[in-house]
């Protein structure tokens, strides 16, 4: 009795409390790094706005120039705003990854939901292929397709875009081969939908969390190949601002001038950073024992 | 008396890699006539859930022939087994898996009316007046899937089924999956629909417990092993049983 009245949280129902608990942070994070990832958005869309000078401008007088109060992240070897350049890279980095994620979920989940709806020999030689792209390197064959397609930051999309589907393929193959036979397909079916209706009204909204969070997860791993397709000179190609094409152009000078490649460095860090964690966050929120 | 659904000759064989086929139906036949309740019995792996999906068409059929109202489904496709499941409806298993779980009971009741080109508002209130037929508030259209229990899910299911109005209600184990006291009040409310209905509605009821058919059906089926070995009158059947399966079946109960 003496005990218990000496703390307060022996007499609570210890079950209930973490969890509530639990169920609050993993809400805070989704909102804080959601709010990250839309600052991040907005500040790549509004890059010409927020950009103090012009990221192309040359000012040969003023070159390599170290941080100062003019410069916050010091000039390049043509004197060009490094703040300004990364700010305007963003656009490039930001939506071009996007872009790219979007088209290979969405390739991805066709051909999974195809394969997995149909089965039979389409199925045989499409999970095939993708198993032959899963089995390279990924990033040594978007080298190779982007080295065939040609530098530009379209090819390195393209060749990223051609290699990166077979993962959404295998969920969504897989999701699909898992909710196929259940009841509420049938009862669909008897509730007179075509096989178009039951697929784009009932299959696809529950397959489609798993495919989501993974495609959140691929947000950094897609910003980072695709700079470094730039970085080897297969990507955006100078005077383009782009993270991985200003890193590899600066490098040179990595020991007399390192914030021209600081800079970006940092930029790619930090963006990567904040669509993992907002991944992992979305992961933990769709989670349905996080939601209890 | 008119049959509603005729089942003729129907075999279905599976094939398993390395392993001997495994004959699921074989030689299935048996009328449905109009107004009737009949009763298919046998245990677990005996073809009764083949045999409902070959007449329902969930799954194609190696032999035989289906006719529902006379027209030949066996090998409907598209527009024409549209057509067919406007007439033909069926109560699954296990109720809370049998609606979509991102959906509301009311938008699955409502689905097939919807797909036979009403409108939202009709449906609405076509909806609420099934909800209340089988026994629950209008209320329950907004709820999903898992915030109900199993016996009321169930009666959405009925609700479901009986939305486009059809001829034939097919029950595959529709009771088995509930508590005993829930499987009084579902067969209470099939009964209470069968009265209303009269000759409109013809019930076949899959199921494995003897006392259930009995207390439901007006003729009963006894299959075992992929084919129909008994047929009869649920109390004759039980009394005097004249395949050996069909005596362990009621020894087991009694």
């Amino acid at each position: 009795m003496n005990r218990m009245s000496t703390d307060p949280r022996k007499t609570d129902h210890p079950t209930v409390r973490p969890q509530k608990i639990r169920k609050n942070t993993v809400r805070t994070r989704l909102i804080f790094f959601s709010l990250l990832a839309l600052l991040l958005l907005l500040g790549s869309l509004f890059s010409e706005q927020l950009a103090p000078y012009d990221p192309y401008l040359q000012d040969l007088s003023n070159a390599k120039a170290a941080p100062s109060a003019a410069h916050l992240l010091g000039t390049d070897r043509y004197g060009r705003d490094m703040l300004s350049r990364v700010i305007a890279g963003s656009r490039a980095s930001i939506f071009s990854t996007l872009l790219l994620v979007a088209v290979i979920a969405a390739a991805g989940t066709l051909i999974g939901v195809f394969c997995g709806w149909n089965g039979k020999r389409a199925d045989t030689i499409l999970m095939r292929i993708s198993d032959i792209f899963l089995a390279f390197p990924g990033l040594v064959f978007a080298m190779a397709v982007a080295g065939v397609l040609g530098g530009g930051l379209h090819n390195a999309v393209i060749a990223l875009a051609l290699i990166s589907w077979p993962k959404y393929a295998r969920i969504a193959r897989s999701q699909t081969l898992a909710q196929k036979e259940s009841a509420y397909l049938k009862a669909a079916r008897l509730a007179g939908c075509s096989t178009w209706q039951i697929l784009c009204r009932h299959l696809f909204p529950n397959i489609l969390g798993p495919i989501l969070v993974t495609a959140m997860l691929d947000i950094g791993t897609m910003m980072m190949e695709l700079s470094a397709l730039s970085f080897l000179g297969l990507g955006a190609r100078p005077p383009i601002a782009e993270w991985g094409s200003m890193m590899s152009d600066a490098r040179g000078l990595m020991t007399t001038s390192p914030w021209i490649t600081f800079a970006p460095g940092l930029a790619i860090f930090l963006s990567v950073m904040i669509f993992n964690l907002l991944g992992d966050t979305i992961r933990d929120y769709a989670d349905p024992r996080s939601r209890q | 008396m008119e049959a509603v659904l005729q089942v003729k000759n129907l075999s279905k064989t599976f094939a398993r890699k390395g392993r001997p086929d495994v004959r699921a139906v074989e030689g299935v036949s048996f009328s449905l006539l109009k107004g009737e309740c009949l009763g298919i019995i046998g245990e677990s792996g005996s073809g009764k859930t083949t045999l409902v999906n070959m007449i329902t068409r969930l799954l194609d059929s190696d032999d035989g022939q289906i006719l529902l109202n006379g027209k030949d489904i066996t090998r409907a496709r598209g527009r024409e087994l549209r057509e067919a499941y406007r007439e033909m409806q069926m109560i699954f298993q296990s109720p809370a898996e049998s609606f979509d779980p991102r959906r509301t009971l009311g938008d699955g009741i409502g689905e097939s009316l919807r797909n036979s080109g009403m409108a939202a508002g009709q449906v609405r209130q076509k909806t609420a007046e099934l909800l209340q037929t089988c026994g629950l508030t209008d209320g329950f259209a907004g709820r999903f899937p898992h915030e109900v229990s199993g016996g009321q899910c169930q009666r959405a299911a009925i609700a479901r089924a009986l939305a486009i109005d059809p001829s034939v209600l097919i029950c595959d184990e529709a009771t088995s999956a509930l508590d005993v006291t829930i499987q009084q009040e579902i067969l209470h409310l099939l009964n209470d629909l069968r009265r209303q209905k009269k000759d409109s509605l013809s019930i076949l009821f899959i199921c494995h417990d003897i006392a259930l058919v009995q207390q439901f059906c007006d003729r009963v089926l006894v299959m075992y092993q992929g084919r129909i070995v008994e047929e009869g009158l649920p109390d004759d059947v039980i009394r005097s049983p004249r395949h050996p399966y069909t005596q362990r079946l009621i020894d087991s109960i009694l």
